[in-house]
């Protein structure tokens, strides 16, 4: 903390940010810039919302018989926990602000192609957090986020109906973002940027998108039709009303498992792009990273089964689901090789953002090679339904996309905000939040093998040790995610005035002035070479 | 800014300044491609949407076959085949309205718009008042009236989900519709006060897509809800 600010510095230049003040230049924005940082706002306060979910229900598992909450309680907890996390923070935290902010910046647009939509897919998402925290707060919701039936649709009591209503309407706000980056990424690219010039950001960002219009109307109607079984009592999927219950499994899985890439298709552009900039090198094998974002969409449509190996679906299409679902790997582990091969006598600068970056790779590594155990058919039935689970998507969506969003957060802040944060502080947060975070999820991955089963609000003595082991990672991962909080408040006032390109980096965005005007571009930019153009330079130019 | 413009794809549009080019567009060429695509773009979505309800419906008949035939029978198939015919005329009202955009027809263009309302409306009103009033007069509306016959057996339970499916496949279908005519009045007052020309008719090109979606959509519920298996299928029999 050498920056003791006594003179808090000033820009004078006109910009997004200062071209208009007030409550309704805001709410009433079409600037993409703007929408980003509402949303970067909203989902912001959904992750504390959710993550007060997480700690209670850390502190309830100290002890065997639980420490803080009736059962009941529990239920609605991690309910609370899982429904708001991935519907209202890890859909859409990546693309809806950093991609919302990159899109146009880095394809030399003035804005998305449908800035009102986008402002309306906000509005949208606001309603949709709306009711979901109002269901919260008017009693919860204890089904679990997979909202599984017969027990949402027929015997939950609890506010069913209202988070449905929450998630159902959220959906439209993803796939209005999805069909706004997709028309923006074919139709407004600047002169010479062909489709292998893109910054592998913007490729997955395509892939993301793909996902949400094609996924998310199927989860729309699958929460519709529970809903009409809810509220008229018409067997669609109460095996007791005549209804098939695995159908509900097969279609909310048909959007959720591709939901999982909508989370870390993302942090894999993201950390494309940190990688590059701070090895100085050109991604080793663009193209290979570039197509595998998008195998990895395709095959994600095709493994949702794996889901339900042990639900009674057929053993031939558990088969099937297994061996598809290995496919998966093959796309991830060449975009892990290329990162690795890009730092391979790279030079190497370790950054914030680039802290997280590594973080993310080891991270996402462990959270697929432990998902390959899960896509064995035989191992599943033994490990589905424990903490094994938990620990397997937490080191996916927690360890993968939160850190790969940090990262975004950091590398990309002096862009957003003009201002620089305190560089000793976002390394201490992001070496906290590695830590905090293995010693939270690791013990669960043993937890899971010796056959703790997730959901229960109780346990056997002989898991104590582990489950103390969670709560203690959790309460530093706690700590790690709220230094950022304070500290990027506080640049956003007090930091250092941040240069057009503080980090010496390659792509559009850096060249407009941070932050940049509401217009983005004074005139439409001509690419003329490739992305990650880097050569090697002299030690000390950045930083 | 006026070089900016001189890299679009055509010259025809490109050169001009219209008043309906947005700021962030460079032409009128690149607008209205985004504004296609955009319309595709969102029915890929509509396929999805009503391909969740479709491969449920497919599930269950395959499931369930007796029970859906004897459903599909209960249906009168004059009012699908009539709304049908009445759809497909309102497409060629549709595309024609579009045309005389591009002609620059200001009247023949309202005219065709309220043409295609009034299908509309009519389809909507063939449902509504006759279809679903004789459904719900024969205590076929599951959740509100629903009442098994003896003659069903073991097969009432699923005659039961049949009319789930079609209830709720028909009222999306009837939701799209309203939300189509709600477009076309506004596309119509559009119309009477000449905002379309030769140049400029994205509006009614985009909205003329969805229009002919929805019509689609129907084109598959009327044989899935009332031909196949029921009277003329291979599985009828009687």
């Amino acid at each position: 903390m050498s920056t003791a600010v006594t003179e808090i510095p000033q820009d004078s230049r006109v910009h997004y940010l200062n071209v208009s003040y007030g409550v309704k230049s805001w709410l009433l924005t079409v600037d993409h810039k703007r929408i980003a940082l509402l949303y970067l706002a909203s989902i912001t306060f959904m992750f504390l919302v959710g993550g007060v979910a997480a700690v209670l229900m850390r502190i309830h598992l100290i002890e065997p018989a639980g420490a803080l909450v009736q059962p009941e309680t529990y239920n609605k907890l991690f309910s609370a926990h899982g429904i708001i996390m991935v519907f209202f923070f890890l859909v859409p935290s990546i693309p809806a602000t950093l991609g919302n902010f990159l899109v146009p910046l880095m394809i030399g647009a003035k804005d998305l192609a449908f800035p009102k939509l986008n402002l309306l897919s906000w509005y949208i998402y606001v309603v949709g957090a709306l009711f979901t925290l109002y269901a919260v707060i008017s009693g919860g919701v204890d089904t679990g986020w997979t909202f599984y039936t017969p027990y949402s649709s027929t015997y939950s009591h609890s506010a069913v109906i209202p988070v449905a209503i929450g998630v159902f309407i959220t959906g439209f706000s993803s796939i209005l973002t999805g069909l706004n980056f997709i028309v923006t990424i074919h139709k407004m690219r600047a002169p010479g940027l062909t489709w292998f010039r893109l910054p592998l950001f913007i490729w997955t960002m395509y892939a993301t998108s793909v996902i949400f219009i094609l996924g998310t109307p199927v989860l729309a109607i699958t929460i519709f039709l529970l809903g009409v079984e809810r509220l008229f009592h018409v067997g669609i999927f109460d095996p007791a009303l005549g209804g098939d219950p695995l159908l509900f499994q097969h279609l909310f899985w048909f959007y959720s498992h591709p939901a999982v890439y909508i989370m870390i298709l993302p942090g894999m552009g993201v950390v494309s792009e940190l990688i590059a900039a701070f090895s100085r090198k050109r991604i080793y094998g663009y193209s290979m990273v570039a197509y595998s974002s998008f195998a990895i969409a395709i095959i994600s449509f095709l493994v949702w089964g794996h889901h339900m190996f042990v639900t009674g679906q057929s053993i031939y299409a558990g088969l099937i689901f297994s061996v598809l679902s290995f496919l998966v790997a093959i796309p991830s582990a060449i975009k892990v090789f290329n990162w690795t091969a890009t730092l391979y006598k790279g030079s190497i600068s370790y950054e914030a953002p680039m802290l997280y970056a590594l973080g993310f790779i080891g991270l996402f590594t462990m959270g697929g090679l432990t998902g390959l155990f899960l896509a064995s058919l035989a191992t599943d039935v033994h490990l589905s339904g424990t903490y094994f689970i938990v620990a397997h998507f937490h080191y996916i969506m927690v360890g993968g996309a939160v850190m790969a969003y940090m990262g975004g957060l950091h590398y990309w802040w002096p862009k957003i905000t003009g201002r620089m944060y305190p560089d000793m502080w976002a390394r201490v947060a992001a070496v906290i939040i590695f830590v905090g975070f293995n010693l939270t999820f690791f013990p669960q991955f043993m937890l899971g093998y010796l056959g703790m089963p997730r959901r229960y609000a109780v346990y056997p003595p002989e898991f104590q040790v582990f489950n103390v082991m969670s709560s203690a990672g959790a309460s530093i991962l706690g700590i790690g995610y709220l230094i950022p909080l304070v500290y990027f408040i506080w640049s956003m006032r007090y930091g250092p005035l941040a240069p057009a390109n503080p980090w010496g980096a390659k792509g559009l965005e850096w060249t407009v002035p941070s932050p940049p005007p509401t217009e983005n571009f004074e005139e439409t930019p001509i690419v003329t070479e490739e992305a990650y153009d880097y050569a090697p330079i002299p030690e000390g130019q950045h930083g | 800014m006026a070089d900016l413009v001189a890299h679009g794809a055509g010259h025809d549009l490109a050169a001009t300044h219209s008043p309906d080019l947005k700021h962030h567009f460079d032409n009128m060429t690149q607008q209205f491609d985004a504004a296609n695509l955009g319309m595709w773009v969102f029915l890929a979505t509509e396929v999805l949407f009503f391909g969740g309800l479709f491969a449920s419906y497919t599930v269950y008949r395959a499931l369930y076959l007796p029970g859906f035939e004897i459903g599909s029978r209960l249906l009168d198939v004059r009012f699908g085949a009539t709304n049908t015919a009445v759809l497909i005329c309102s497409s060629l009202t549709m595309v024609l309205a579009i045309r005389a955009a591009q002609t620059g027809q200001r009247k023949a263009q309202v005219v065709l718009l309220l043409l295609t309302m009034i299908l509309g409306a009519a389809f909507l009103g063939i449902k509504f008042t006759f279809e679903w009033r004789n459904d719900y007069l024969e205590h076929l509306v599951p959740g509100v009236n629903f009442i098994d016959r003896p003659e069903w057996g073991a097969n009432a339970p699923h005659v039961q989900m049949f009319f789930i499916f079609y209830f709720i496949m028909t009222s999306i279908h009837a939701l799209h519709m309203i939300i189509g005519i709600g477009l076309l009045s506004v596309l119509t007052w559009m119309a009477a006060r000449g905002r379309f020309t030769p140049d400029y008719f994205t509006p009614l090109e985009v909205s003329g897509l969805y229009w002919h979606f929805v019509d689609i959509v129907w084109i598959f519920l009327f044989p899935l809800l009332y031909l196949i298996g029921g009277r003329y299928g291979v599985g009828g029999g009687h």
